[in-house]
């Protein structure tokens, strides 16, 4: 077995996440359940928003989620590119489409929000509505170069660099909105994101983070695994191709 | 715009015996490639010193361009260490290398001399180093002509110049002599041959008939096994 | 430091001889920038208000036009591994390579400029503030481009792919940019938003050789 085995095979990591990457998944599964089932029923309808209000048990957890995540694919793709990490590369690209879709989730649930709200879909003297929408293209962006390379160790690079570049930007971008908010006069209460007075709201903030953070670490772990699966596949084909 | 007229060019030796070249060795120690999935070779382990030729030989795709380019530090290895040592290796900057890779890097809409030139002023050199070199790899009577009106041996023989309008030691070539005529071999034979005579170390993949006094290495002796 | 100053001449003489020099990004950036009144409105009030910002969406995508085939082309005729086997830093030539383009093609861009405002029914004495911000714009867009370029070079149709990564990150540059002649046409002090026009389009040049570099050595490792 050459040493190339390593970088396409980690052996000790494939061992290891199996129990975890199906329990974390498991696990979140259920707290997301409890916590939709606690939203939904237990929790009393907002005095001033009623029910609609809820969205934001599952809105603002997504928020923290997609930062925290783009934030973690930054920590790997740095990894990846000082140390070369094969895993830290794989574990950058599996965390791509999970943080993608926590900010999609994030866009829409607060796009839900908005409506009955500001009288408005979208809004875009937000700054942190735009700054997620931003995010969004950035993991849109980092997913394509993927998918666009020819090799895998050259996208591994190219989106390292993508990713940090992205990181680096992502504050002055949101400065920038930030400071073009300020040019335009905004009605008070539109920044007023969450106003739910409900004594439910932290609790549920805190249910559904853990829920996410546990889906997310889950899914991950089932994403590299595949990742692998993949790479042992590709590796045993051109075994063939090369030696019949 | 005008024609480039080079001034007149002397005969003479193209370089100087390069000051310290006898003590320039390059070290190969358990040096393993990859290309892709694909491991190439593994465990190769050679030294060459100035003043020597090792020809790098076996089929296409057994690593003979990645080991090239390993060595001028494009691709990086998967395993192993590469070291040059001698009094030409500059203690942070490494030895000065040139590297003749498969592609020419010749543009075409740039003059043969328009291209020389560009090099000459690239390294640092005076205007002369770009037509001695001209004059030395037969391409003088095609100065004006644009990169796209050259025969693919006359770009390569562009791409050689470059190798003579500095004077480096290292010299890493890729099929240098690939779609050169019989007489442009035998000028490449004579050009590489000055260079290691001058205390160069020449590494050179090639296919067919070989340079002088050639070490041999044959890259796919070296390629894993299937498991 | 001669193999970058080398390099940027030669890029310039390169940009210019090659397929019409800036004539094709001068071309889009008319056309594309002349659709507004047809698409929003013909109305003098209403262009005052979307021109500026149209004019530099336009000028934002003539610049990734010649993006491309910025590291592209010497990538596949095997010069970009001529240049990094020299020992002359990857990033000095990078810088070389952003720089000359702007000037082959960003300034074209930015002289055409004032023409496109008058088109667009903008004040004709703002002519000097609009050569102005077009040409840091153009430049912060050159820069920041150029990242998206390194990063797709060798990938078959990259245009797309650099537009996906350049546009989010041109954000900050079309916000002090569009506020800068916005507030001129209002007639604000438009002191400020160029000054932050400017920092962006700094910024973009400080980080883009190094972020290039890295991704041009990935390119051809």
């Amino acid at each position: 077995m050459d040493a190339l085995s390593a970088f396409s095979n980690p052996h000790k990591f494939m061992a290891v996440s199996k129990p975890f990457a199906w329990g974390f998944t498991g696990l979140g599964i259920v707290i997301v359940i409890w916590g939709v089932y606690q939203g939904l029923y237990v929790a009393p309808p907002d005095y001033q928003q009623g029910d609609a209000a809820k969205i934001m048990f599952v809105h603002v957890p997504s928020s923290w989620l997609a930062l925290f995540i783009y934030v973690f694919m930054a920590g790997a793709s740095f990894i990846s590119f000082v140390w070369r990490s094969p895993l830290a590369d794989i574990c950058a690209k599996s965390c791509a489409p999970i943080g993608a879709a926590f900010t999609f989730l994030c866009l829409i649930t607060g796009s839900i929000w908005g409506k009955p709200m500001w009288g408005t879909w979208w809004e875009w003297t937000d700054p942190r509505i735009v700054s997620v929408l931003i995010m969004f293209f950035f993991y849109l962006g980092y997913m394509a170069i993927w998918n666009v390379m020819e090799t895998q160790q050259k996208a591994a690079r190219a989106a390292a660099i993508l990713c940090l570049v992205g990181a680096i930007n992502l504050p002055i971008i949101h400065y920038s909105v930030n400071w073009w908010n300020s040019l335009h006069q905004v009605s008070s209460f539109m920044n007023d994101k969450s106003t739910t007075t409900s004594e439910y709201k932290w609790p549920m903030y805190i249910t559904f983070s853990l829920g996410y953070l546990a889906l997310f670490g889950g899914l991950t772990l089932l994403n590299m695994r595949a990742e692998v699966y993949k790479r042992r596949a590709e590796m045993l084909m051109q075994r063939k191709m090369v030696f019949g | 715009m005008d024609a480039i007229k080079p001034k007149a060019v002397d005969k003479g030796v193209t370089e100087l015996p390069i000051a310290g070249a006898s003590s320039l060795t390059l070290r190969i120690e358990n040096l393993a490639a990859s290309r892709g999935l694909r491991m190439l070779f593994a465990g190769l382990s050679f030294a060459v010193s100035g003043g020597e030729t090792l020809e790098l030989r076996g089929p296409n795709g057994s690593g003979k361009s990645t080991l090239l380019r390993i060595l001028a530090g494009l691709t990086r290895q998967h395993a192993g260490s590469v070291t040059f040592s001698g009094s030409q290796v500059h203690p942070e900057d490494g030895v000065a290398i040139h590297y003749l890779g498969h592609l020419d890097a010749v543009k075409p809409t740039e003059t043969a001399g328009q291209q020389a030139l560009f090099w000459a002023r690239f390294f640092g050199r005076k205007d002369e180093a770009a037509w001695k070199a001209l004059e030395r790899v037969g391409l003088t009577s095609r100065i004006d002509v644009p990169g796209r009106g050259l025969s693919a041996g006359q770009k390569r023989r562009l791409a050689l110049a470059r190798l003579l309008i500095e004077p480096r030691p290292v010299w890493l070539l890729d099929e240098p002599t690939a779609a050169l005529d019989m007489q442009g071999r035998a000028e490449m034979d004579l050009i590489v041959t000055e260079h290691v005579a001058a205390g160069g170390l020449v590494v050179a993949a090639m296919h067919g008939q070989g340079f002088p006094n050639a070490r041999t290495l044959d890259v796919s002796a070296l390629a894993p096994a299937a498991a | 430091m001669s193999g970058s100053v080398s390099t940027f001449f030669r890029e310039l003489r390169l940009a210019w001889s090659g397929g019409g020099g800036p004539a094709l990004p001068v071309g889009f950036f008319g056309v594309a920038s002349s659709l507004t009144p047809f698409a929003v409105s013909p109305d003098a009030a209403t262009l005052h208000l979307v021109g500026p910002g149209v004019m530099l969406i336009a000028l934002a995508l003539s610049s990734l036009l010649p993006m491309e085939r910025l590291f592209q082309a010497d990538l596949e005729d095997g010069t970009l591994d001529a240049y990094a086997g020299s020992g002359v830093s990857l990033e000095g030539i990078a810088g070389a390579k952003m720089l000359a383009h702007w000037i082959a093609t960003g300034l074209p861009l930015a002289v055409i400029a004032p023409v496109i405002w008058i088109l667009l029914l903008g004040d004709p004495g703002l002519s000097g503030l609009v050569i102005l911000v077009s040409a840091i714009t153009a430049a912060g867009f050159f820069f920041i481009g150029s990242i998206g370029a390194a990063l797709a070079a060798g990938v078959r149709r990259g245009g797309l792919l650099i537009a996906l990564v350049a546009l989010p990150l041109y954000i900050p540059l079309m916000i002090f940019g569009a506020a800068t002649l916005n507030s001129a046409v209002v007639g604000n002090d438009w002191g400020p938003p160029l000054m932050l026009t400017a920092a962006a389009a700094l910024f973009g040049a400080a980080i883009s050789p190094f972020a290039s570099a890295m991704a041009l050595r990935a390119a051809i490792d």
